[in-house]
C-alpha cells in the first residue's frame, strides 16, 4: 500500500480499525481531539461503534463494560483525561480484561498546557490509578511508529488480558508524516470464551463468567495479584524493546530518551558528530517494561563516562535509568517542560558541559 | 540534505494547507517529510504558521527554530520570523498585505503580491496556492508538475474550482519567474 | 397440579449476606424471575455496584460484571453498545447511584442507552455503615448526620424517578415499593415491563424500589417496614412516572 501524509492522531484512529478495534469511546481534549473527529467519520463507514462519552470517568468505564464482554476497545485522550481514567484502568487491571488506552501527554500538572510533555511518564509506568498494577506501555517516536505500535496493542493487550497503554505527545498527535499501515501488525482476536460475559448462549454455555476486581478474601486477593505480577515478569521477559542509535561507536556519553525527545537527541548527536564528538542513545520503545538490561550494557561500555537522562520532563525517567545503571556511572538528567521542546543546539550545549 | 519551510500568515489563509500540499509533493518524489503545525488557542483566528520538514533521509528534530525558508502571507508573520531564516534562504512576501521588507541582506527576498493575483484569477482565497507556486518555482524543492497535480488532487471532491487553482498556480509559477 | 412455588433458575442456592428484615433479597428475587419469565438468562449480562450489593453476582447465575462506585450505567453502556443483542441490567443502591453515579445515570438516560436500572433507594448507606445518602430523610439520622439530616447544609432528598421523567429523551422511568405483598407484586410486573421493554430494544428503562434497611435505621424489621410506609412513601410516590410510547 502507498504511503499517505496523515496527522498521528488520524493515524493513531485509522491504524485501531485496521487493527480489527471497531469500538472506541472517548472525550474530547486537547490535543488528541482529532482521534475522535476522526473515528466519528470512520467508526460508522465499518460498521463500529463511536460514542462520546460524557467525562472521561465514564469513558473509562465504557471501555471496561466492553472489553469484559471480549470485543475490541480503545480510547484516547490527554494528561488530565488520563487521570480521570485512572481508577477505570486500575479496575480493568485487576479484572484482567483487554483495552488499548492511548495518551498524547500535554503539559502538566493541573490543567497544565496544550503543549507537548512527557510528564506523564510516572502515571504511565508507575501506576497512575490506586493499587498493585502495571500498564504495558509504548512509546512511539513519530506517527509510523505510533501507527504500529497501536495495531500491535491490541493483540498485547490480549495476550496479557490487561490494559496497553501507548504513550505519545501533542507533537506526535498533531504532527503530519507519511504512513503505512502493514497488515500484518493486524492480530486475529483471540478466544475469550473463559473470562468474557459475552452472554452464555453465545458461548453455547451453562458456565456462566464474571468480571470483578473485588477479592475480600485476603489469599483470594493476594492470588490474584501475583497472576498480575506474574504477567508483568513475563512481560519484562517477552516485550521490552528499545532502539540504539551511534552505540556501535566509542562515545563518551550515552544519551537515554524517549519519543519525541529523542528525535532532537539524534539531531544532536548527528551535529556533534560532524565536529567529531560520539555520543550514543539508547531509546527505550516501550517504557513498562523498561530496557533495564539494554540501559546497564549501554552506560556501561568501556568508552562511557556519563549518562543522561532527557526528557521533556522535570525529571521522571531518570529514576528508572539510575535504577538501571546500578551507579556504575554518573548519571545526569536535562529537561524541559512547559511545551517548548529542546532544541538540538540546547542539548549539544549540555552534553558539552559533561565532556 | 534537510530543508524546512516555514508557512505563516493568520488564520483563514489556507496557510496548513499550503505546507501540507508541499510535504504531500515532497514524498511522492520519495522524500522523508513531516508536516508540524502550531497548535491551540492561538489557531482560532490568530497567527497559524507551521513547518514542513523535508531530507533525503529519516528526520531527526522536528522542531525546527531556524528554517531554511520562509512563506509570510501577513505582516506579523514577516516581523515575527524574517529574522530566524538561515542564510541562504528564501523569503516569500505577499506583497498585497506586506508593505515592509525583511531588512536582511543574506536571504533573497520573492515579493509576490499573491492576493492581487489571486483576486484576478478568480478568488482571493486562491493567494495560498499562488504563494505555494511562486515560492516553489524559485526554490525548486519539488518538482513543479507532480505539485501541481497534488494540488488538483486535494480538490478532486470539489472540481467547480479546480480551473480557478490551476489558474492561481500557474500565474503563481509566471510571478515567481518574472521576479 | 405442578410446583407453585420454587427458586428462580437465574438466582443461585447460596445464602445471601443480607441483613434480616433487608428487601434486596426480594428484589433479586423479581429480578431474576423477570429473567426466567423472559427467557433471557443466556444472553443476560448484570451489573453489581458498589454498596450491600457489590456480592449480588454471587446470588445470580447469569454473567456479571462488577462495577466501581455508582460507574455501572457507563459499563452498561458500554456493553451494549458492542453487544446489542445483550440484556444489560445495573443494580444499584442510592449511594452508588444517586450521589457518586449521578453523572453516569443521567448521562446514560438521557442517551437512552437499552440497558435496565434497578434502583434500590432505602434512604441510607448500607454496606458503608448508615452514612447519609442524597435520599435520605429531612431529620433522619445517620452516622454522618448525628443529629439527623439537616436541609439547609445538605439540600432536600433526591427523588431520582422524578428527576430522570424530566429527561426529554423517552425512556419506562417508575417507582415502585417492596413494603408488602401488593407492592411487591406491581414492583414484579414493573421489573418485568422494563426487561421487556430492553427486549424490544424500545428505550432506557428505570425502576426505583422504595426498600427498608433495619440495621442501620436502627429498627425491627417489622418497624421499618412501617417507617419506610409512615415516612418514605408519601415524599417517594409510587407510580409510573414515564412510559414510553
Amino acid at each position: 500500500m502507498a504511503k499517505v501524509l496523515m496527522k498521528g492522531n488520524e493515524a493513531i484512529g485509522e491504524a485501531a480499525i485496521r487493527a480489527g478495534c471497531k469500538n472506541y469511546f472517548a472525550y474530547p481534549i486537547t490535543p488528541q481531539s482529532e482521534v475522535a473527529e476522526y473515528l466519528a467519520k470512520r467508526m460508522p463507514e465499518v460498521d463500529g461503534v463511536f460514542l462520546q462519552g460524557e467525562s472521561e470517568v465514564a469513558v473509562g468505564y465504557m471501555i471496561f463494560g466492553a472489553s469484559a464482554c471480549g470485543e475490541r476497545v480503545m480510547t484516547t485522550s490527554s494528561s488530565p483525561g488520563v487521570s480521570l481514567m485512572g481508577e477505570a484502568i486500575s479496575y480493568i487491571s485487576a479484572a484482567q480484561c483487554p483495552a488499548v488506552f492511548v495518551n498524547i501527554m500535554r503539559g502538566g500538572p493541573g490543567l497544565g498546557g496544550i503543549l507537548p510533555s512527557q510528564g506523564d511518564y510516572f502515571q504511565a509506568t508507575k501506576g497512575g490509578g490506586h493499587g498493585d498494577y502495571h500498564l504495558l506501555v509504548l512509546a512511539p517516536d513519530g506517527v509510523q511508529e505510533a501507527v504500529e505500535m497501536t495495531m500491535k496493542a491490541f493483540g498485547l493487550a490480549e495476550k496479557y488480558r490487561g490494559p496497553v497503554m501507548i504513550l505519545g505527545d501533542g507533537l506526535i498527535g498533531q504532527m503530519m508524516e507519511p504512513v503505512e499501515f502493514p497488515d500484518d501488525l493486524m492480530t486475529e482476536p483471540s478466544n475469550k470464551d473463559d473470562w468474557a460475559t459475552s452472554g452464555m448462549d453465545t458461548r453455547k454455555s451453562d458456565k456462566r463468567n464474571l468480571v470483578r476486581s473485588l477479592f475480600l478474601d485476603p489469599k483470594e486477593l493476594n492470588d490474584n495479584n501475583l497472576a498480575l505480577k506474574a504477567k508483568y515478569e513475563q512481560m519484562k521477559k517477552e516485550e521490552v524493546l528499545y532502539e540504539g542509535y551511534n552505540t556501535d561507536t566509542d562515545y563518551k556519553v550515552l544519551i537515554v530518551s524517549y519519543g519525541t525527545m529523542s528525535r532532537v537527541c539524534k539531531t544532536s548527536i548527528d551535529m556533534m558528530k560532524q565536529d567529531g564528538i560520539e555520543v550514543g542513545l539508547l531509546r527505550p520503545k516501550s517504557l513498562f517494561p523498561f530496557p533495564e538490561d539494554a540501559v546497564f550494557k549501554a552506560s556501561t561500555k568501556e568508552s562511557c563516562q556519563s549518562v543522561i537522562s532527557i526528557e521533556m520532563s522535570m525529571g521522571q525517567m531518570v529514576e528508572d535509568v539510575e535504577r538501571c545503571v546500578k551507579g556504575q556511572r554518573k548519571v545526569d538528567f536535562y529537561g524541559e517542560c512547559g511545551g517548548d521542546i529542546p532544541t538540538p543546539e540546547k542539548i549539544i550545549e549540555i552534553i558539552k558541559g559533561l565532556l | 540534505m534537510q530543508t524546512e519551510i516555514k508557512f505563516a500568515g493568520f488564520g483563514g489563509q489556507g496557510i496548513l494547507l499550503s505546507a501540507k500540499l508541499l510535504a504531500y509533493a515532497a514524498m511522492k518524489q520519495g522524500f522523508f517529510v513531516a508536516w508540524v503545525p502550531s497548535y491551540g488557542p492561538e489557531m482560532r483566528g490568530g497567527t497559524a504558521y507551521c513547518t514542513v520538514v523535508i531530507s533525503d533521509k529519516r528526520i531527526g528534530s522536528p522542531i525546527i527554530k531556524n528554517p531554511s525558508h520562509l512563506v509570510a502571507m501577513n505582516r506579523p508573520s514577516l516581523e515575527k520570523f524574517a529574522n530566524d531564516v538561515k542564510p541562504g534562504g528564501v523569503i516569500f512576501i505577499n506583497s498585497s498585505l506586506i508593505p515592509t521588507r525583511s531588512e536582511r541582506d543574506d536571504i533573497t527576498e520573492l515579493i509576490v503580491p499573491a492576493n492581487d493575483i489571486a483576486t484576478k484569477a478568480g478568488s482571493i482565497r486562491a493567494a495560498n496556492i499562488v504563494a505555494l507556486s511562486a515560492f516553489v518555482a524559485k526554490t525548486k524543492i519539488v518538482d513543479l508538475e507532480l505539485l501541481k497535480n497534488c494540488v488538483k488532487n486535494e480538490f478532486a471532491a470539489k472540481a467547480k474550482i479546480i480551473p480557478l487553482n490551476m489558474k492561481a498556480f500557474d500565474e503563481g509559477v509566471n510571478s515567481a519567474n518574472n521576479n | 397440579m405442578g410446583k407453585s412455588f420454587s427458586t428462580p433458575k437465574s438466582l443461585s442456592d447460596n445464602y445471601t449476606h443480607y441483613c434480616p428484615g433487608c428487601t434486596h433479597g426480594i428484589a433479586h428475587r423479581l429480578v431474576a424471575q423477570a429473567i426466567d419469565e423472559l427467557g433471557i438468562a443466556g444472553r443476560t449480562v448484570g451489573i453489581a455496584p458498589v454498596g450491600c450489593a457489590v456480592l449480588a453476582y454471587n446470588y445470580f447465575t447469569c454473567d456479571f460484571q462488577e462495577a466501581a462506585h455508582g460507574r455501572a450505567p457507563a459499563m452498561a453502556t458500554g456493553i451494549k453498545r458492542v453487544r446489542p443483542d445483550l440484556i444489560v441490567f445495573t443494580y444499584q443502591g442510592d449511594g452508588d447511584l444517586a450521589s457518586i453515579g449521578m453523572g453516569e445515570i443521567i448521562h446514560a438516560a438521557n442517551r437512552g442507552e437499552k440497558f435496565t436500572t434497578i434502583f434500590i433507594n432505602n434512604a441510607i448507606y448500607g454496606m458503608t455503615g448508615g452514612q447519609m445518602a442524597p435520599t435520605t430523610m429531612p431529620g433522619q439520622r445517620a452516622t454522618t448526620a448525628p443529629a439527623g439530616r439537616d436541609t439547609d447544609q445538605t439540600g432536600m432528598p433526591i427523588r431520582m424517578a422524578n428527576l430522570l421523567k424530566e429527561l426529554v429523551t423517552p425512556g419506562y422511568i417508575t417507582r415502585q415499593a417492596l413494603l408488602n405483598p401488593k407492592q411487591i407484586n406491581k414492583a414484579k410486573k414493573a421489573i418485568k415491563k422494563a426487561f421487556e421493554y430492553q427486549v424490544e430494544g424500545k428505550c432506557f428503562s428505570f425502576v426505583e424500589l422504595i426498600s427498608t434497611c433495619p440495621t442501620n435505621w436502627g429498627l425491627t424489621p417489622v418497624d421499618a417496614l412501617k417507617w419506610a410506609e409512615d415516612t418514605l412513601l408519601p415524599y417517594y410516590e409510587l407510580g409510573d412516572y414515564k412510559v414510553p410510547e
